[in-house]
């Protein structure tokens, strides 16, 4: 019995068979990706799979892997601030977490034949990007409570139906990550309810980051269906199982009766409750603020990147020391315990 | 030196006395000792685990993905292996 088998990329190719050989074979594994999918069975990772599919899968676990690691970086912000060492405990806490979520992601990445530093590169160097919201500054506390609320519950609308993805690896990471995300989502909420319970100072200030906050969380959903590009084929590969669209309804619809409890408006003058749709309506998001934040004209872009890679180069002598010390030790070290 | 020097390591995890350690996913470490400690670090972070495995990705064989493959097929067709196989009369009770 071999770890070589089919599926991989290097042996899929019929060595020495005529291409219509090559074309038959090519097809019959096709058919045999197509009818699991189609059959709801997950993908995994030594299985046959498109080209194509696997470049997507990559391109959107990167992405995501990259948001979660960056994502830190804004809410790390106030760590040394926070307003009691309960809050301080907390918010440790969730950064830990976001730095786990992207472990999870690049792992999951990796079973398709990339490897991290790999990744890392592209993110380094931008040609990988991460989700344009963390690209907003954390002015107050309160952005604090705004992004676990707002940014997490975002996500997590998101990522539950990633859950049913159909590549496995992406999938069991997404369940893993999802329940863990619902204490940070929780812990922002609580934080603005403190605020907007509080002084006619501490609720003002909730106020004003939730109205900094709403437009950038709905554009996190991505560009409406009609633009985007990715959307159909990764439903198609049943890697998304919901549109953008649909998504950002499903968020508004449960952020409404939210924010109403905790006593602050969101920012948005055509918001109301549509009977005949059944949900809220609400108004345009400005298109080319998401689209210039993208392209790097955020107000954090730079400060995000640069100290991202500073973190790595600063980190260079652990990894180093790490690797010198193993190879003193080869051979002592090898030994898992029960 | 990066950490693409670093093996790839799978995490095993045995959430309870009683039950089996599975697998809870990969990681990388320059060896096992880290590999342990960033095991605990990244999969048990809410006490999800009483004991942790690490085991080099590299010394696992694996058995062909394909569910079809004729490697399986010599439990397929043994039904009779099966509780269910078997009639019993109606009434007959503790078999
Ligand atoms: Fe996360
Ligand atoms: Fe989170």
């Amino acid at each position: 019995m071999t770890a070589v088998t089919a599926g991989t990329a290097e042996s899929t190719g019929a060595p020495g068979g005529s291409d219509a050989a090559v074309a038959a074979e090519q097809a019959a594994y096709e058919a045999v990706f197509d009818a699991a999918v189609a059959a709801d069975e997950r993908i995994e990772p030594r299985d046959w799979m498109p080209e194509a599919y696997r470049a997507s899968l990559v391109r959107q676990i990167a992405q995501h892997a990259h948001s979660e690691i960056i994502g830190m970086q804004p809410e790390a912000n106030w760590i040394t601030r926070a307003p009691s060492l309960r809050r301080k405990a907390i918010l440790m806490a969730k950064v830990q977490d976001e730095a786990g979520h992207g472990l999870y992601l690049y792992s999951a990445a990796e079973t398709l034949g990339t490897s991290r530093d790999e990744l890392l590169d592209k993110l380094h160097s931008g040609r990988q990007k991460y989700s344009s919201i963390f690209n907003y500054p954390t002015l107050t506390w309160a952005d604090v409570g705004a992004i676990g609320w707002l940014v997490d519950g975002a996500a997590i609308t998101n990522q539950v139906p990633l859950c049913r993805c159909s590549y496995g690896p992406y999938a069991r990471a997404m369940v893993r990550v999802c329940k863990e995300e619902s204490f940070h989502q929780r812990q922002g909420y609580e934080a603005l309810l403190a605020l907007s319970r509080g002084t006619e100072a501490q609720h003002a200030m909730a106020q004003d980051a939730v109205d900094r906050w709403w437009w950038p969380s709905l554009m996190m959903f991505g560009p409406p269906d009609a633009e985007s590009t990715h959307t159909a084929q990764a439903m198609a590969w049943k890697i998304k199982r919901h549109s953008n669209d649909e998504l950002r309804q499903r968020f508004v619809d449960i952020a409404v009766p939210q924010a109403e409890a905790l006593g602050l408006t969101l920012p948005d003058p055509d918001l109301r409750w549509n009977e005949e749709r059944g949900h809220y309506d609400f108004g345009p998001i400005d298109w080319t603020e998401f689209w210039d934040v993208l392209k790097g004209n955020g107000p954090c872009n730079d400060q995000r990147l640069s100290k991202r890679r500073q973190a790595h180069e600063d980190g260079a002598w652990v990894r180093e020391a790490a690797a010198a010390y193993a190879e003193k030790h080869t051979g002592t070290h090898g030994e898992a315990q029960a | 030196m990066t950490s693409d020097g670093w093996p790839l390591w799978e995490v095993f995890v045995r959430s309870r006395r009683g039950l089996s350690h599975t697998h809870a996913g990969s990681l990388h470490a320059p060896d096992a000792e880290m590999a342990l400690r960033n095991a605990r670090d990244l999969y048990t972070r809410r006490s999800e685990g009483v004991s942790i495995w690490v085991v080099p990705s590299t010394a696992i064989t694996a058995s062909s993905p394909d569910e079809k493959d004729p490697f399986f097929e010599p439990a397929a067709d043994k039904p009779y292996r099966h509780p269910t196989f078997y009639e019993i009369p109606e009434g007959v009770k503790h078999l």
